[in-house]
């Protein structure tokens, strides 16, 4: 892998811990799945089934923080988007389903796999996209990821999947 | 290290030799999206400042979900997807021509050895062709329309084998359930599920789609299986495409191998409102139901249609259920109609309805009232899948469907086929 010149590869928030099978429906429920074109309105609902008035507590940067099989269900896009569009900055869990995983690349929204066990709500977390490194201050803990592949960060450093055609014209030449 | 078929078929693809868990860009056979994904998709498209797509004969688009129309929004979605492919020279089958993944098996759009996406989760089907064929969203597909690539990651494999023959009144659709039932709704979650085994090469081609079709409900990436000689005439009577057949390694390495002996197998339903939630057809007997539903792309096939009219010759519905049927394709409709199976259909109290999803999707064509019972030949049966989170949705072989149609309650089809 080469090294990536990427602007997103220090992310810095709160953790928001959540549980397993975490569906799109509780993401974004589908009584707003219609309101597609705005992604703004989507975010300050994101989650609401689950925690009500989520969104009233993020900070941008903020982390969510999950453990297996996260953004099951559906392959609707609005659930990465209304994450993405709630400036939270990235998504922390023990596995993701694979649709959910898929469309949050493509959406520009940073997902990480590792685990999640000893992250507590409301740690402090600093992320190394590119080392691959989850640090939680408090506890000098340090957790080890999956560094993603250069093309990928280019994807989510360009904002998504559109973005990134528009910047190389297609696919940036050898890029895997 | 010997390959899998998915290796081999994300090697030949990407240029690469791709091995399990690798990330390749691979160059795209065939993709489709259809009325329910291809608006967004289109709208990634024309931000992708891309003027044409980048192989009008890669492509297609189907409009199947909510077709007739059922209102003026969804109208003018399917009026962007007809303004679309007409200036971009695309294929769509318009509204009556049949259901995305049976039209696209039987208009030999796909053939052995293709890597095939599809902006719909039930994509997998065509994999009983030995291809590689998968779900993705919509902003996957504008990429693919865009380039003719998109970005893989090579999946593990799990090999299914089943042995024995099925029993009389035991179809696929049990197979496909009981299956469900034992691996669970994420048991194969980002995997590719290869079948085989002899009870496999003892079903017809129709019947395998019905299997690959509910890979996805296992959470599979795909679910496909090896050629053999149905495989082969099949392709020659439906693609004229050349092909290559994929045979995995003998050494090829696999997550899991599991092996099911099913001569014993007994009818299977999936009650709600989860389709691992699966027991043999005796312990949902006798309850009622409202309304039952055939059709599909798991089982709306001439076959499934045969094998309801063969139960329903000379019988009546019940007078309490209404009995939806949507063929999966025209071309389906039209050798039913000339076998007399529509009119067998039709005398007994089916209702028949465009060719195409019908009531799967609940957009159209028969939503279920608070409270009632369903028995549907689908794939899903989840809360407010047909259009009511109310209603209640059993999962069942079209012989199953028949037979309960028949009683007005779930009943086993085999006291029908004695
Ligand atoms: S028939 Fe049902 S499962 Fe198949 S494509 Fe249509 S809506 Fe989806």
């Amino acid at each position: 892998m080469k090294p990536a010149e990427s602007k997103v590869k220090i992310l810095q928030g709160k953790a928001h811990k959540f549980g397993h099978d975490i569906n799109t429906d509780y993401i974004i429920s589908g009584r707003y799945k219609f309101k597609t074109l705005d992604n703004k309105e989507l975010a300050r609902h994101l989650l609401e089934d689950i925690e009500p008035h989520f969104y009233s507590h993020l900070s941008p940067g903020d982390f969510i923080v999950a453990g297996e099989n996260f953004g099951c269900g559906s392959s609707r896009e609005q659930a990465p988007l209304a994450i993405k569009y709630a400036h939270i900055g990235a998504v922390l869990a023990k596995s993701f389903a694979r649709i959910f995983y898929r469309n949050a690349i493509n959406v520009g929204l940073p997902i990480i796999q590792t685990d999640t066990e000893n992250i507590e709500q409301g740690d402090e977390l600093v992320v190394d996209l590119v080392k691959g490194k989850v640090l939680i201050a408090k506890k000098n803990l340090s957790l080890t990821i999956e560094p993603f592949p250069s093309f990928i960060l280019d994807i989510i450093e360009a904002g998504g999947l559109v973005e990134y055609f528009k910047k190389y014209g297609g696919w940036k030449k050898n890029s895997v | 290290m010997g390959k899998t078929i998915a290796e081999k078929i994300f090697s030949s693809h990407s240029g690469k030799d791709a091995r399990v868990g690798d990330i390749v860009i691979c160059d795209v056979d065939f993709a489709i999206a259809q009325d329910g994904t291809a608006p967004l998709a289109i709208k990634a498209f024309d931000k992708m400042d891309k003027r044409e797509v980048f192989n009008r004969e890669k492509l297609a688009f189907f409009i199947d979900h909510s077709a007739p129309s059922p209102n003026k929004e969804v109208s003018s979605l399917h009026s962007l997807m007809r303004d679309f492919a007409k200036k971009q020279g695309l294929r769509l089958y318009d509204v009556g021509e049949g259901v995305c993944h049976q039209l696209v098996v039987e208009e030999g759009w796909v053939v052995a050895g293709d890597l095939v996406v599809g902006a719909d989760s039930h994509t997998c089907t065509y994999g009983a062709l030995n291809l590689f064929s998968t779900g993705v969203g919509s902003t996957d597909l504008a990429s693919v329309m865009a380039s003719g690539k998109l970005w893989f990651r090579v999946p593990q494999s799990i090999k299914v084998s089943f042995k024995g023959k099925l029993a009389t009144g035991v179809y696929a659709k049990d197979l496909a359930l009981y299956l469900v039932g034992k691996i669970g709704a994420r048991g194969a979650v980002y995997e590719c599920i290869e079948f085989s085994g002899e009870t496999i090469q003892n079903l017809s081609i129709e019947a395998r789609f019905t299997i690959c079709n509910m890979a996805v409900e296992m959470g599979a990436k795909a679910g496909l299986m090896q050629r053999d000689e149905r495989t082969k005439k099949w392709l020659g009577e439906h693609s004229r495409k050349n092909f290559q057949f994929v045979e995995p390694d003998k050494d090829a390495e696999y997550k899991k191998v599991l092996e099911y002996e099913v001569s014993r197998l007994v009818p299977q339903v999936a009650r709600p409102h989860t389709v691992d939630n699966v027991v043999p057809i005796e312990e949902t007997e006798g309850i009622p139901i409202q309304q039952a539903f055939l059709g599909t792309c798991t089982n709306g096939r001439l076959e499934d249609l045969r094998i309801a009219a063969n139960i329903l010759k000379n019988r009546s519905i019940h007078p309490e259920v209404r009995f939806i049927v949507a063929p999966a394709s025209k071309r389906i409709y039209l050798e039913a109609l000339k076998e007399g199976i529509l009119k067998i259909l039709i005398e007994a109290g089916a209702v028949l309805v465009t060719p195409g999803c019908g009531c799967c999707v609940g957009t159209h064509n028969g939503v279920p009232s608070r409270g009632e019972n369903v028995i549907s030949t689908a794939n899903r049966n989840f809360k407010g899948r047909m259009g009511n989170p109310d209603a209640f949705i059993y999962l069942a072989s079209p012989a199953s469907v028949a037979a309960s149609a028949v009683e007005g309650k779930i009943t086993d089809p085999r006291r029908y086929l004695q």
